[in-house]
């Protein structure tokens, strides 16, 4: 009985210290992260940094404005949702409610290989083919913001689709049965009833597709131009947050390199505000379905 | 009692499989139109099975075949040219557990006719009335007719679902132990409403409660392992039971 209760407390202990090293590696890289970027400022004012776009890093009187870079990553990241969203919507629609078992089960693994597969593997592909496909549209290179939009957009589907076809899925089928015994088409039911109600899991899935695209980094790099000016619109060169920080790190000294760290602030508070919105949207969502949100 | 009252439902020879197992066996029913038709029996009899025959809600589930026929207003509802939206318009159910969409009381009654066509405001506002005094719920949420329904209590909430029902002007109601998961007080109010629902719609009710059925129902049907053991008028199936199944059932309910 003693050893028992030994060996249960033990068993407790590691628990509790494998949960705790991942608070601390959190924390850890945080105060890294600022402590070898935030000295950046005593050369250049927030302002400048955040909403210049001269970035000329090595230049006699050097410029740091990652304007540039945060538009890229917004434009890249934005315009890959816009083409993730409906199709990740549809897809998991039909998985959720009108595929039968078998090929919601192709599907379902297709989408999970699409999930695996490296990111240096989409940017290849990229290369090859949607570098191509830009270049007849667009003319120029091929490699531009369109190029990367579409290859992240590929690359969050699978988070959509999962997170879409799951948030239904959780939904009570009283839900679903109360519609259909008035009536209601199972189409009616879909939109009327069953979206708006997993709606919150549906926006936290976008939201965690657009991290991934956000932080993503070798897939865009491979086909995004990586030209350090603001993107000018489908069929400009785009460098992203990420982009920027890959790109200087091998030759960057001083100040270059701490405004790199820099930038990786910035990249970090993006990812945080997503992952709080996340957070607040599947509370919402818990609150929505079984609580009183009435009062 | 009123013996002649016309048929709505006629079920023949209905059997039910849920793939290789059989849930019901040959049962035939007539349910009388304006009247309470209570199904009894232990759990598992098949008594939730058989309700949803008659609205057609087990099309949802894999695997269940279905042989014989119900008839619903003379009308096989399981013939391939019947459309089975008119028949849930017609034949409309409240589930066990209350199920008001995550959307404002308002707009769950107003879902069913919003889905049948009903866009003019003043005309659901009308039906939206209409269906909450029915239910007799009017005076507890005309202040928040348009807060979510998921802030009403669980007794609101199934007399909410029950209005919703009845927005799309239903013929048969069926209730699948509406009052299981309610406080006395919620059920004494939906048992009240019943008795004044009873003289518009056609209600059929499962419930496990013994002296709910003898209170609100006129005819009875006992159910056991899937087969229809004995189905008369409430008092006759409680009081002059002709199966001795029925017998040991009710005497043991009733303790
Ligand atoms: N979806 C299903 N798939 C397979 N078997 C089922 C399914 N639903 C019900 N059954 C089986 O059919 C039989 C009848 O179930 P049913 O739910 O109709 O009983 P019930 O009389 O409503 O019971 P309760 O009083 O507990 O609600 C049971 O043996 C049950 O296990
Ligand atoms: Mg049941």
């Amino acid at each position: 009985m003693v050893k028992r209760r030994l060996f249960e407390r033990g068993v407790e202990k590691v628990l509790f210290a494998c949960a705790f090293l991942s608070v601390a590696a959190v924390l850890f890289i945080t105060v890294f992260l600022f402590q070898r970027g935030i000295p950046l400022f005593r050369k250049v004012s927030v302002l400048e940094f955040l909403f210049s776009t001269r970035w000329e890093p090595t230049a006699e009187n050097p410029g740091y404005g990652i304007l540039s870079f945060i538009l890229g990553s917004l434009w890249v990241t934005l315009l890959s949702l816009v083409i993730a969203v409906p199709v990740g919507l549809s897809a998991g629609i039909y998985l959720a409610e009108l595929s039968d078992k078998r090929s919601s089960t192709a599907i379902r693994s297709a989408v999970e290989l699409l999930a695996g597969i490296p990111s240096v593997v989409y940017g290849l592909f990229g290369i090859a083919v949607i570098t191509t496909i830009s270049r007849t549209v667009f003319g120029g290179s091929g490699y531009n913001v369109a190029s990367a939009a579409l290859v992240l957009s590929i690359m969050t589907l699978p988070t959509i689709i999962n997170i879409t076809e799951v948030s239904l899925r959780a939904l009570p089928r009283e839900l679903k049965e109360g519609s259909l015994a008035l009536g209601a088409t199972h189409w009616q039911t879909i939109v009327k009833v069953l979206l708006p109600a997993a709606r919150s899991g549906i926006l936290a899935g976008v939201i965690l597709g657009m991290g991934r695209a956000i932080g993503e980094t070798m897939a865009v790099l491979m086909v995004g131009g990586n030209a350090p000016i603001p993107p000018e619109g489908l069929s400009g060169m785009v460098r992203t947050l990420t982009m920027n920080i890959i790109t200087d790190m091998s030759y960057a000294v001083g100040d270059h390199l701490t405004s790199l760290f820099t930038t990786g602030i910035v990249l970090f508070l993006f990812i945080l505000i997503l992952n709080l919105i996340v957070q607040l949207a599947l509370k919402s969502s818990i609150s929505g379905i079984e609580g009183d949100t009435g009062a | 009692m009123q013996e002649d009252k016309p048929v709505t439902i006629s079920v023949k020879d209905l059997d039910l499989w849920y793939g290789a197992t059989r849930a019901l066996n040959k049962i035939n029913l007539d349910i009388e139109s304006r009247s309470i038709t209570a199904l009894i029996g232990p759990s598992g009899c098949g008594k939730s099975t058989f309700l949803r025959t008659l609205n057609r809600m087990n099309d949802l589930i894999d695997g269940v075949r279905i042989e014989g026929s119900v008839r619903y207003d003379g009308r096989d509802i399981y013939a391939p040219e019947t459309d089975v939206i008119d028949l849930r318009k017609q034949v409309g159910m409240v589930f066990q557990k209350p199920n008001p969409f995550p959307m404002s009381v308002y707009d769950n009654i107003a879902y069913g006719p919003r889905v049948h066509g009903i866009q003019d405001r003043s005309v659901l506002d009308e039906i939206v009335e209409r269906s909450l005094v029915q239910a007799a719920l009017l005076e507890e949420v005309k202040d928040r007719l348009h807060k979510s329904a998921l802030g009403l209590s669980g007794g609101q909430q199934q007399r909410l679902c029950i209005a919703r029902v009845l927005a799309v002007e239903p013929d048969v109601v069926l209730m699948d132990e509406p009052t299981s998961a309610l406080d006395p007080i919620s059920t004494a109010k939906i048992e009240t409403l019943l008795e004044d629902l009873k003289k518009r719609y056609t209600i059929i009710i499962v419930t496990h409660n013994m002296q709910q059925a003898g209170r609100v129902s006129d005819k009875a049907a006992f159910f056991l392992t899937g087969d229809l053991v004995e189905y008369s008028t409430t008092k006759d199936l409680f009081f002059n039971p002709k199966d001795e199944r029925t017998e040991n059932y009710i005497s043991g309910r009733f303790g």
